[in-house]
């Protein structure tokens, strides 16, 4: 396997190196005054970028894989996905703000945060060096502790700024030190090294424990897993409903990839497309318990939520206790199991927010009340409740959908993993997620509205977003043929 | 016959008639109700096609479809075909789907959602009856739940949302445990298939598949799973609610064909890819079988509510079909099957008969009537047919099915079949203790002027009639379709010790 000096390993950072540079423009939008006030600019080179971004991660995409940077940074097929993944978050994430009354008047420096975030997902997907890792993750955070807090004159968004803000300073904080316990134990910060040191040296397996479990805090933040959640309620409902949408997915997704990557890369040992644990720590049952742990607290009290970004926040801390079952089933079913279930809550989640946003837009109520009888106001109201009971009935994992057949994907890997107990309780966790999802149906086609006025969903775009996100719902749920292909190019990490 | 795609139109045709109907302005009402009609066709004519063509002879599947590759990357195919254990299933949803939408011509609220949803809930149906694949089977199992719940949740009685969820609930945390077997059979068999054929070979079942513990465990998700449709006690309380609060047309469907796919599920998945537990668990079938008749039946009597009454009835009658096949002869596996048809046609009849006087009334409070016979004499002959088949008159379809399992179950089980035997006791009871109430004794006033009978109710019921009478006396045309498939079936498990279950009794 090759290691690559960093003059070689530029070529591969060309993409990213467009993010960055598209970053520094837009940054300067907000200085000379009649720039400014063009609010269209901005999100215009921003989605240049994007693109740009996109298409250089094709043409890297063909070079071999290998190790740059001197370690730092694993360009494999994992990492191509991710940048994949980050480019058409970030897409959508910009269409959907240029649809949201909230940040209708929000600067330049808006779109480079966004960007800036949508840097940080690959690069932490890419991570193969403790401090990389804690790098890229900070540069997630920090720009989303913007983002979130953007709206200055709101309250509960400031509130969520600071309460985001202080739970990942903690977390990171922790993780820091657990990593420093990693590097004292095993004496490298590169991940490979540390399994190849785990595998062919006695360690302190106590610090090694530890330090482990401070790791997870970190990570299991970035992801919202219980019990380092509590932040993600508040901050999704404080911050405006575009950015909610983006954290619930772009850097989430990066999480998860980050979580994978140092689980199999570092703690496991590959034998054959099973990936063993090392002798100290038995991951596979921890990481179970803390699936079940999270799909568990976020489905129950999602039931409680009135708030609809609330609801999406508990949901997504739901979705991320199905994903972590691929970081307790430890085989390359659950690899592939996890980017399928990114992809298809990519295409289910955006879509759920896209019909929040247009329903807030309309109602300027964030209660789920503002759903009530959204089927019966007019064509473009029947099209957004058709639209949102598709969503939900993904989210639920009911077919032919796509969030279906990431299920499937995920109880494949865990029923191959022989981890019965968790596939048992994983499902019977869908059931309940059911009736909370239903209560979105029910209430869009079983109950009135307090005035039946025809939904204002206005222009042609924005109900092509919904309509186009319903039927890739729909279309994935049935013909997955393409999207199994990529997740099984996708499954391979180098290591 | 080469190479008409029976079945796929069978089961896509309704897709088709729903896409057309999205296509019509919702004004339209006739239009639309036409359409779905038209759309029901297809499946209908292709049912009585599957009638004339079945091959009587063979125990195999026929009309097969496919294998078409789907999902290779899981060696998921597009895969139909059906056998004598699917065949009348199948009959029976084209038959009751086209009737109930006839049954629907009075709905006039939400209209064009109601038969777009109607047409999806078809599809399922069908597709649940003719898929090979358990994916496929699985997929199609599934897509009936969300046009039920929209079914029940919008056009449903006061109580609509609540019975609409319970149904949701209770059906999916049945199928998330069948899911999971499936998941398991698919990896642990050798050569990694959904094939539901190749799944019966014993011989594909390695590694966990081959232990004991295991299969059980297996076993028990898929019981559960289909006990939950059919359903059986205890969990059965979902199907007074959902009956009750369903349209009538609704009800027709969930009694009529949704509750056969759990004892469909039981023979096709239990029977077959688990022989050797089904073997040691068919006590527990049997014993929960007799708790259904005599509990259903305790229950219906209980009520003064007509549609509940008619509900419990099913879940009573249903138990037959649990005993039939728990007593491991052809003729009750025969009979069991009989028996599913026959519920089929017999209780959707009940089902209409309450909604013809529901409509009139709006309320179904068995004590609030009498005397409707002397203001709609036609209207009691009717109910008087499908009352005397439930109760399984000689002459009528009702009779042929559970005399044919009691008649096998006896073998295996005579204390538990005496028990259900005294059922029909019961059942007689309550049929005619309503008949009496409803129909018989003083006119009330404000009943004086319904109008008897339409033309449109009675063209719904006159096919299931017919039908009654005709299997009443010459059952073969339905029996001859099931009978090889079915005595092959209790063949195999013999192997697995099914004769020593006899004698065994209580």
């Amino acid at each position: 396997m090759e290691i690559l000096n960093n003059q070689d390993s530029l070529w591969y950072f060309l993409p990213e190196s467009v993010l960055i540079l598209t970053f520094v423009v837009i940054l300067l939008f907000d200085l000379p005054e009649n720039w400014s006030k063009n609010r269209l600019l901005a999100p215009i080179v921003a989605t240049i970028g994007t693109v740009l971004f996109l298409a250089l991660s094709f043409y890297t995409q063909q070079f071999p894989e290998a190790i740059t940077f001197h370690g730092m940074i694993i360009n494999d097929a994992f990492t191509d996905f991710f940048r994949l993944f980050a480019g058409l978050t970030a897409l959508i994430t910009i269409f959907l703000s240029l649809k949201s009354k909230e940040v209708a008047q929000v600067r330049a420096e808006y779109w480079a945060l966004l960007v800036g975030i949508t840097l940080g997902i690959p690069m932490l997907a890419a991570s193969n060096n403790l401090l990389m890792i804690y790098l890229a993750l900070e540069l997630i955070s920090i720009l989303s502790y913007i983002l979130v807090g953007y709206l200055h004159n709101t309250k509960t968004s400031s509130e969520a700024a600071v309460k985001y803000v202080l739970y990942g300073a903690t977390a990171s904080g922790v993780m820091i030190y657990g990593l420093s316990l990693i590097f004292g134990v095993t004496g490298t910060l590169n991940a490979i090294e540390i399994r190849q040191f785990l595998i062919s040296n006695p360690a302190e397996q106590l610090a090694l424990f530890i330090g482990l479990l401070m790791t997870l805090a970190g990570f299991g933040y970035k992801i919202s897993m219980v019990p380092f959640h509590m932040w993600a309620p508040d901050v999704y409902q404080g911050a405006p409903t575009p950015v909610t949408a983006f954290l619930s997915v772009g850097p989430k997704a990066a999480g998860f990839a980050i979580l994978l990557r140092f689980i199999y890369t570092a703690l496991t040992q590959d034998q054959g497309g099973v990936y063993v644990p090392l002798k100290y720590i038995d991951i596979s049952t921890l990481m179970a318990v803390f699936a079940l742990a999270t799909m568990t607290l976020g489905n129950f009290v999602a039931l409680q939520q009135t708030n609809i970004k609330r609801f999406l926040a508990y949901s997504s801390i739901a979705h991320a206790g199905y994903m972590l079952m691929a970081a307790a089933a430890l085989n390359t079913e659950a690899l592939r199991g996890v980017i399928f279930y990114m992809i298809s809550y990519l295409i289910m989640n955006m879509g759920a927010f896209a019909v929040a946003i247009a329903v807030i837009n309309d109602s300027g109520s964030e209660e789920l009340s503002a759903f009530k009888g959204l089927g019966n106001r007019g064509r473009k109201g029947a099209l957004a409740a058709v639209a949102m009971t598709l969503f939900m009935v993904s989210l639920t994992g009911l077919p032919p959908t796509v969030g279906f057949v990431g299920k499937f994907y995920l109880f494949s890997a865990v029923i191959e993993a022989k981890i019965y107990w968790l596939a048992v309780l994983g499902v019977l966790n869908s059931v309940v997620s059911l009736y909370y999802y239903a209560k979105i149906i029910k209430y869009m086609y079983f109950e009135e509205a307090k005035e039946q006025k025809p939904f204002a969903l206005t222009g042609f775009s924005f109900p092509s977003l919904i309509v186009g996100l319903a039927a890739a719902t729909v279309f994935f749920g049935i013909f997955w043929n393409a999207l199994s292909y990529l997740t099984e190019i996708s499954a391979h990490l180098l290591m | 016959m080469d190479k008409l795609p029976l079945l796929t139109i069978i089961t896509f045709a309704p897709i088709l008639g729903m896409i057309a109907i999205s296509l019509i302005p919702k004004e339209k009402k006739n239009a639309i109700r036409w359409s779905a009609l038209l759309a029901t066709l297809p499946s209908l004519l292709g049912a009585v096609k599957i009638f004339m063509d079945f091959d009587r002879t063979t125990k195999a599947m026929q009309f097969i479809e496919g294998p078409l590759n789907w999902i290779p990357s899981f060696n998921i195919q597009y895969h139909l075909g059906i056998d004598g254990i699917s065949v009348t299933m199948v009959i029976l949803t084209a038959l009751i789907s086209t009737i109930c939408i006839i049954a629907s011509w009075n709905i006039e609220k939400q209209l064009k959602g109601y038969f777009i949803l109607f047409l999806l809930l078809e599809t399922g149906m069908m597709g649940t009856f003719v898929a090979i694949d358990f994916f496929l089977f699985f997929i199609f199992w599934e897509l009936m739940l969300l046009p039920m719940y929209f079914l029940i949740g919008i056009w449903g009685g006061p109580r609509r949302e609540y019975a609409a969820i319970k149904f949701f609930l209770y059906t999916m945390a049945g199928s998330v445990l069948i899911l999971l077997v499936m998941l398991a059979l698919y990896f642990y068999s050798d050569g990694h298939t959904f094939n539901m054929i190749a799944l019966q070979d014993q011989s594909l079942h390695q590694g966990p598949l081959s232990s004991h513990t295991f299969r059980m465990a297996l076993w028990w998700g898929l019981f559960i799973g289909f006990a939950i449709k059919v359903p059986v006690f205890p969990f059965h309380t979902w199907l007074p609610d959902a009956h009750v609060e369903a349209p009538t047309a609704i009800s027709v469907i969930l009694a009529g064909v949704l509750l056969k796919m759990g004892t469909y599920g039981f023979l096709r998945f239990n029977y077959q890819i688990l022989p050797d537990i089904t073997v040691d668990m068919i006590q527990v079938i049997a014993v929960l079988g007799v708790i259904n008749i005599i509990y259903g039946a305790l229950c219906a009597m209980a009520q003064t509510d007509f549609k509940k009454l008619i509900a419990y009835s099913s879940v009573s009658h249903m138990g037959f079909v649990l005993l039939g096949m728990a007593s491991f002869t052809s003729e009750g596996l025969n009979g069991a099957v009989l028996q599913m048809f026959n519920h089929g046609t017999i209780t959707a009849q009940l089902f209409l008969i309450v909604g013809i006087i529901y409509d009139r009334a709006h309320h179904r409070d068995i004590n609030g009537f009498g005397g409707l016979a002397t203001t709609m004499p036609r209207y009691a002959v009717w109910t008087t047919l499908a009352f005397f088949a439930a109760i399984g008159l000689p002459g009528l379809s009702g009779f042929i099915s559970e005399v044919l399992i009691f008649l096998g179950s006896f073998k295996t089980w005579p204390w538990l079949t005496t028990i259900a035997v005294s059922s029909v006791v019961l059942t007689a009871g309550y049929m005619l203790w309503t008949l009496q109430r409803v129909y018989l004794g003083k006119t009330q006033e404000k009943y004086k002027d319904f109008p008897d009978i339409t033309r449109r109710e009675a063209f719904c019921l006159l096919p299931l009639a017919v039908i009654v009478i005709i299997l009443g006396v010459w059952p073969r045309p339905i029996l001859s379709m099931m009978e090889v498939s079915l005595n092959a079936l209790n063949q195999s498990l013999v192997p697995y010790g099914a004769h020593v279950a006899s004698g065994l009794g209580f």
